[in-house]
């Protein structure tokens, strides 16, 4: 598995937690799903690497392959989704010396999952088994993973539960006489029963209700905190990410648009996407503003069109955007090095100004503008 | 809670005329072994012409079967729902279809809530068939609907079935199928909670849009206390059945007086507040505000039902469930401790003398 040709390597993107290597480090990895349509190039050569002890964010809307970037690192889909190309190195302390995750073999394999790398899926309530109670099920994970004694096993469900502040008295529910948030925190359990290294979230809050949010995540940056592992944590909100991430990368239509630390995309968003996504969301706090959305909607990855996917809903796109190469370049205002976007035309001060309209509006999806 | 709530003015009221009221609305549902559950408890509001009321809370707090009961699609336990004055009386099937082609609803789902297998064109013609009876020209009738919404060219959407919409044009076929009655209400349930964060924007401005141009009495329901903040006119606050808080939403937004009310503030994520609170761990949330129980004990059984959580909670709490106390004309809270949760808007012990101790 070779890198796509024809795209120029693009410059190792440090980490600013820490100074040793990545324990992650996803290189030009492009996914296509095959269908009778033609191949949909849902992940197209991503670049993301993953510090020990970091929190990254990985925000997009649906359908810009944010879960397919992660899930295809894992090897974790099915056909008709194919890895066309690249590499995904892991190197956690457990392991000797560092391994292609896309050329293992299935042993391999079964040895990285869980133990190495674990998933928290989206929806807690399909996610468990709905005939098992909460034990078994821990303890389904801990004997197909560890080999530890069947008493040991028993005390560490009962420790997991404590880990995620769920009462010892609820080993024997099942997960249907549990609320959202409990089922939620029984899927972390789950997650954190092997003591991995990278714990990948794919949107662990969507369906919970905020303030059962923000318990969990101030929960799951506690455990980080104790525990040390690294996070991946999908999610389509963008607002939550600037919380909670040290780093954050922006997808869109299967291609990394933007990377930098939550200040720095805050402050300074490079793209303007990102700015899009960062002027969606009405703000709790502080004076009313002006919301403006995003007119548009995302391409048809069948058939992509050439140069920059967020064209045609950008408000400051010019004819040279059909034709740039979508390399993460170091934002040249930004004192940060690590602060990488793919839009070399706009500048942040640009970015001030308001557009000066969208270049073209498709159908059915007009501009939304909510006065305030 | 009614003599208070009837003491207050709606922030709404200054939009157009009274469209509905609820009053006194309760709703109960058995679960088995003799135990009731109370849904909805004494909730007094009312909806006005080209205004939108918010209806904010967490899952599982009521405000979906509160809007249920108004659509007519449970039967009160006890209270009363008038619509343009009149009591609502939805017993027959021909009482309940006018009604319903007055107050129509937009469900949550996009997904769930348009049927597979039918056509656009299918799901419209429908409501217009039944509510507005022989329409001379349907096509142009369906167009229209199209329009309203922004799904254009319109003869090309309405040969599509859903599964070959986004997310965001079938809550657009799910407004246009409301609209299609020509109602005057419309209750919306989370409209916008299972589409992305980019077009969420653009459906809430639609909805404003809608709001304004058939001057739509509009109940937002919502557990994002943001978009109320930019959306509604008027803000009601419900826990475990019952409105804790009621107010213009600027007000109750930026400086909520009860402490359920402050939870839900807190909790909401704050971008501008970068790195203070959730990256620095527990020690940065739990700093302040309500606690944040473990333990599935949330509601208590007497008293206020928010007592178990609230930080302020003291013994006239768990004992004695608070009306709503107006703070201002527009605004009230059911709280014992209003002094202590908002000495800044209820300077004074309220009434009974109460001594803070914080």
């Amino acid at each position: 598995m070779t890198a796509n040709p024809g795209r120029a390597p693009v410059p190792l993107i440090t980490s600013p937690v820490a100074g040793q290597g990545p324990v992650l480090d996803i290189r030009d990895l492009s996914v296509v799903y095959r269908t009778p349509g033609g191949d949909v190039r849902a992940v197209d050569t991503v670049n993301l690497s993953l510090a020990p002890g970091e929190v990254v964010g990985l925000c997009g809307e649906s359908g810009s392959g944010k879960s397919t970037l992660v899930y295809g690192a894992c090897r974790l889909l099915r056909a008709p989704a194919m890895i066309t190309g690249g590499s995904v190195t892991y190197s956690g302390r457990r392991v000797t010396k560092p391994a292609d995750v896309l050329l293992m073999r299935p042993e391999q394999l079964q040895r990285l999952r869980w133990r190495e790398i674990a998933i928290v899926f989206q929806s807690a309530m399909n996610a468990l088994n709905p005939v098992l109670n909460v034990r078994d099920q821990l303890l389904d994970v801990i004997h197909a993973h560890l080999r530890i004694p069947r008493d040991e096993a028993r005390e560490r469900t009962a420790s997991l539960l404590d880990l995620v502040g769920i009462p010892r008295s609820r080993l024997r529910s099942y997960p249907h006489e549990l609320s959202g948030g409990m089922r939620q925190r029984v899927m972390i359990a789950m997650a954190l029963a092997t003591d991995p290294e990278v714990v990948i979230m794919d949107e662990p809050t969507t369906a919970l209700d905020v303030v059962v949010q923000r318990d969990i995540l101030a929960q799951i940056v506690e455990l980080k905190e104790e525990l040390g592992f690294s996070i991946m944590f999908i999610t389509h909100d963008l607002s939550l990410l600037l919380e909670l991430a040290d780093r954050i990368a922006v997808m869109y239509a299967g291609q990394l648009l933007e990377i930098g630390t939550a200040s720095e995309l805050h402050r300074e968003p490079s793209h303007p996407y990102t700015k899009g996504l960062l002027n969606s969301f009405p703000s709790l706090r502080g004076p009313r503003r002006d919301l403006a959305g995003i007119p548009g909607s995302p391409p048809d990855l069948r058939s992509p069109p050439p140069g920059c996917p967020f064209l045609p809903r950008c408000g400051y796109g010019t004819s040279a955007c059909e034709e740039v190469d979508m390399h993460l370049l170091p934002v040249a205002s930004s004192k940060d090095p690590d602060h990488v976007t793919a839009c070399p035309f706009v500048l942040p001060e640009t970015l001030a100004q308001p557009p000066r309209g969208a270049r073209q509006e498709p159908a059915g999806e007009p501009a939304g503008e909510l006065a305030t | 809670m009614t003599e208070q709530a009837t003491m207050l003015t709606s922030a709404a009221a200054a939009r157009g005329p009274l469209a509905m009221e609820a009053i006194s609305v309760s709703k109960d549902f058995r679960i088995g072994r003799g135990q009731t559950l109370h849904a909805v408890r004494d909730v007094s509001f009312n909806l006005y012409r080209g205004a939108v009321v918010a209806l904010v809370g967490e899952s599982g707090s009521g405000k979906s079967t509160a809007a249920r009961l108004l659509a007519g699609q449970e039967r009160l336990t006890s209270g009363a729902i008038k619509l343009d004055g009149k009591p609502v009386d939805v017993s027959s099937h021909r009482d309940f279809r006018h009604y319903k082609s007055q107050v129509q609803y937009v469900f949550q789902d996009p997904f769930a809530s348009l049927n597979p297998v039918h056509t656009v064109r299918y799901h419209l013609e429908r409501p217009v068939k039944l509510h507005r009876g022989r329409v001379s020209d349907m096509e142009a009738e369906l167009i229209a609907l199209m329009e309203q919404v922004h799904l254009t060219p319109a003869r090309q959407f309405l040969a599509k079935y859903p599964h070959e919409l986004s997310g965001g044009q079938r809550q657009r076929v799910s407004f246009a199928r409301a609209l299609a009655a020509r109602p005057s209400v419309l209750l919306a349930d989370e409209p916008v909670s299972m589409l992305d964060v980019s077009i969420r924007l653009e459906m809430l401005s639609l909805l404003d849009d809608l709001r304004k141009r058939f001057s739509l009495a509009m109940l937002y329901i919502t557990h994002d206390i943001a978009s109320a903040r930019y959306f509604a006119d008027e803000v009601l606050v419900m826990y475990a059945g019952e409105i804790v808080e009621r107010g213009p939403a600027e007000e109750v937004t930026q400086q909520p007086a009860h402490p359920y009310t402050q939870l839900l503030v807190a909790s909401a994520p704050d971008p501008d507040n970068l790195g203070s609170t959730l990256r620095r761990g527990a020690n940065g949330t739990r700093r302040q505000g309500a606690r944040r129980t473990r333990t599935p004990e949330r509601v208590a059984t007497a008293g206020c039902p928010f007592s178990p959580r609230c930080p302020l909670a003291e013994d006239r709490c768990r004992e004695e469930d608070p009306t709503l106390l107006p703070i201002t004309a527009t605004r009230g809270a059911a709280c014992w401790r209003l002094d202590a949760a908002a000495p800044e808007l209820v300077p004074g012990p309220p009434g009974g003398g109460h001594i803070t101790e914080i």
